[in-house]
């Protein structure tokens, strides 16, 4: 059905563009994934060495007993609420400007909680008891909560990512069928499930779509409380807030936005998209990743008040270092560089185009990682018994890992961008501004399933 | 929740089964309550549990309920004996802890005002343990007596147990920690956590084994100033090996007071104020002498690491 239709210059474009990395496979691209394995088989040495050794080879040590590993691990969990809840939203409020955003965002919430269980993993003692999580686990313990709601989350994702994705499966199908590989043709033959874009399976996809959306939500939510409630069900005076969960779902979001905005700029220029992902989707992207600045300020004076003015117990030494102790330099930095700086590069009208706002990113991104290391080292670094503030410094391994975990997240959305298409072409062919021979359905996602049903 | 490698202990065994059954009961009674009642029952069962189950288990049997006062009268850190705190090393001598776990550690503590005291710190045995709450294998759990063990052999090291206590009475084999020969022949047992292994949890067990038996911990044994009382809180008895005191009087007639009580977690260990005044220590004589792991001293090429940084 399809296949006959004729195409506008900008649906031809729009075809070229993002069916070409399928296509073609430029040297750019083949030595960022030769760099990355690179990354990985160092991470992997590096991992022989904690595997044989133990944690040994940390820092951490019975006083700061999580360290870098658990930053890491709550970092990319908040990173993965960009795609799913970001996408979800934004298809809920029927946003239109969402279109060449979503698939990408999707891709990076399956990317980040596969690096998010994997530094989970290099944290653990005993990784080959890992099984029994599942053979023993008991449901009182925040970890256990935690790896259902991770597993709940990574699989919901993949559906709402895979469901997205049949129409465009069934485009390359059939529009790339010479040109491929026999594998090739058939992973997408296989995996289009037949699609042929008729009106019941139209009906049926917005369906999924918009049962998945409004389930993804909660979940999400779920996902990132479920991880502040690691921290605060303990009895450790920085973690003891009630603040917590909605704190690291705020905070997920934040970064999430951050994560996209950074991966649209590069997808941007290594697929020349800039005729799809305009200055308009930056600055969207843009305004909502200051506002949930503001939000993250709301929240840090919220709990720093409350904390500071009654100082009750460890609390004023906490304050100090933070404030002016060994940890001052990272909650600076999260405060000026990660807080105020992005939302005054949005605000002002000079610095609010695309540099500005891939810079306010980056540097929300590196504010949010901080922020990490500072709930992790700042919740451990209380003295429980009369001794010495202990001291923590990452080593060789955990930043090799770090790395490698980078790494890892960067080749899973590289190797996803090789096999299906960057944007949500069928999406995007919708709002073409030609209507003329295009048979898609206009539906909007939420009505789609009554109004279309007769 | 059963453990491998400590058959032949059948006391324990029957320890456990009471303790097993008694939560079976539990789960029985939440099944037969109505749809409306479930939530009601489900929040009193964590409770019940969270404060100790089984401890008013249906038995015949009377159940002991070990606990432990320290009476900081007494403790001087042994400077009167010019050695590291004897019982830390008591300890560490007879579990073959590795360097640097302190099971019983003991802090010097500023006073208010001015002068110091020495505080002995083993595990408080909480009969609210955080740690047993936040564990997601079960491999920390309380028993009907009252002890908080450690099944090194389930335990998966994720040491969310040591981010939990909040007296910081939980310590990870952070290498593969040495293991004297003479430990080799030992069968491990969570009342018995020898020999050490790498990538797990160990704290202080309360030394179980030796209580069933009729002996102190080595901690009591070990006091020259006899501060360590253990005990029994349902037969009301307590001995530091020299007197034998009424227990719970004991307690309230010296304004006993438990650690960081305002947290909740119900401990088993009761401090008696105090500063050394009874051995004749002034609060102005500070100074502890490192403690010494004179067992792994003696093997070669031990792994040892340090409490904190590196």
């Amino acid at each position: 059905m399809e296949t006959v239709r004729s195409l506008t210059p900008f649906q031809q474009r729009l075809q070229e563009r993002s069916l070409a990395p399928l296509q073609r496979t430029s040297k750019a691209y083949l030595a960022l994934i030769t760099v990355l394995v690179a990354v990985i088989a160092w991470g992997a040495f590096a991992y022989f060495t904690q595997a044989r050794d133990g944690l040994i080879v940390t820092g951490m040590r019975d006083r700061i007993s999580w360290g870098l590993y658990v930053a890491l691990f709550i970092f990319f969990i908040g990173a993965s609420m960009a795609g799913t809840f970001v996408s979800a939203i934004l298809r809920i409020t029927q946003a239109g400007w969402r279109k060449p955003v979503t698939r990408s965002a999707e891709m990076v919430t399956v990317a980040a909680l596969i690096v998010a269980a994997l530094f989970i993993t290099f944290d653990i003692g005993r990784p080959e008891r890992i099984p029994f999580i599942l053979l023993f686990g008991r449901w009182e313990s925040p970890l256990v909560w935690d790896v259902y709601g991770l597993s709940t989350y990574l699989v919901g994702s993949l559906i709402y990512l895979y469901a997205a994705l049949i129409p465009d499966l069934a485009y390359v199908r059939d529009r790339l069928n010479v040109s491929l590989s026999g594998l090739r043709r058939w992973f997408f033959a296989a995996f289009a499930l037949g699609w042929r874009g008729t009106p019941k399976q139209h009906r049926y996809l917005n369906i999924t779509l918009a049962l998945m959306m409004i389930l993804m939500v909660p979940v999400a939510v779920m996902m990132h409380t479920v991880t502040s409630w690691i921290f605060a069900m303990t009895l450790r005076e920085p973690w003891d807030s009630p603040l917590f969960g909605i704190y690291f779902v705020g905070g997920a979001i934040f970064s999430g936005l951050g994560i996209i905005i950074i991966l649209m700029a590069i997808l941007r220029k290594a697929q020349g998209l800039e005729e799809f992902i305009t200055e308009k989707h930056f600055r969207y992207l843009g305004y909502m990743m200051a506002a949930f600045a503001m939000i993250m300020l709301f929240f840090n004076a919220n709990e720093l008040v409350t904390h500071a003015y009654k100082l009750r117990g460890h609390i004023s030494l906490h304050l100090e270092e933070m404030f002016a102790g060994a940890l001052a330099p990272y909650f600076w930095t999260y405060f000026w560089g990660g807080l105020v700086l992005p939302v005054i590069i949005i605000a002002l009208p000079a610095t609010r185009n695309i540099p500005g706002i891939i810079a306010a990113a980056v540097l929300v991104n590196v504010g949010m990682f901080l922020e990490r290391y500072l709930i992790v080292i700042g919740g451990m670094h209380l003295p429980l018994n009369p001794y010495e503030i202990p001291t923590y410094t990452p080593t060789w391994v955990e930043w090799s890992l770090t790395a490698a975990g980078v790494a890892t997240f960067v080749l899973i959305i590289a190797l996803l961008l090789k096999l299906v298409p960057s944007v949500a072409m069928w999406e995007m062919l919708e709002e073409s501004p030609s209507e003329e021979g295009l048979s898609v359905p206009r539906v909007p996602v939420l009505a789609g399933a009554t109004k279309e049903g007769d | 929740m059963s453990s491998p490698g400590h058959d032949g202990d059948s006391q324990q065994d029957e320890n456990r089964r009471k303790w097993l059954l008694s939560r079976r009961r539990l789960l029985k009674l939440m099944g037969m309550a109505g749809a409306s009642a479930v939530a009601m029952q489900l929040g009193g069962g964590l409770i019940k549990m969270a404060s100790g189950a089984g401890e008013d288990a249906s038995s015949p049997k009377r159940l002991r309920r070990w606990g432990m006062i320290i009476d900081l009268r007494r403790c001087d850190g042994c400077q009167s004996q010019e050695t590291p705190p004897k019982c830390t090393e008591a300890c560490i001598d007879g579990h073959f802890a590795p360097e640097p776990m302190e099971w019983i550690e003991v802090y010097e503590h500023k006073l208010p005002g001015s002068g110091t005291r020495f505080l002995p710190t083993p595990c408080m045995q909480c009969q609210n343990p955080p740690c047993v709450n936040v564990c997601p294998v079960g491999a920390t759990w309380s028993t009907p007596e009252g002890h908080v063990l450690i099944d090194q052999n389930r335990c998966i090291g994720c040491r969310m147990c040591m981010a939990a206590c909040p007296y910081e009475r939980r310590f990870f084999t952070w290498g593969q920690p040495s293991i004297p020969p003479e430990a080799l022949f030992l069968d491990y047992s969570p009342e018995h956590q020898v020999p050490a292994k790498k990538g797990v949890v160990y704290k202080c067990d309360f030394c179980p084994e030796m209580a069933r038996s009729g002996r102190l911990p080595f901690c009591a044994q070990a006091c020259p100033q006899h501060a360590i009382y253990y005990g029994d809180l349902e037969e009301d008895l307590a001995t530091n090996g020299e007197e034998v005191v009424q227990f719970t009087t004991f307690l309230s007639r010296n304004n006993a007071y438990r650690y960081k009580e305002d947290l909740g977690t119900n401990p088993r260990v009761y401090y008696i104020p105090g500063h050394g005044e009874v051995v004749g220590r002034t609060p102005d004589q500070a100074g502890k002498l490192p403690t010494r792991w004179k067992w792994q001293q003696t093997v070669q090429g031990a792994t040892t690491w340090k409490r904190s940084g590196h």
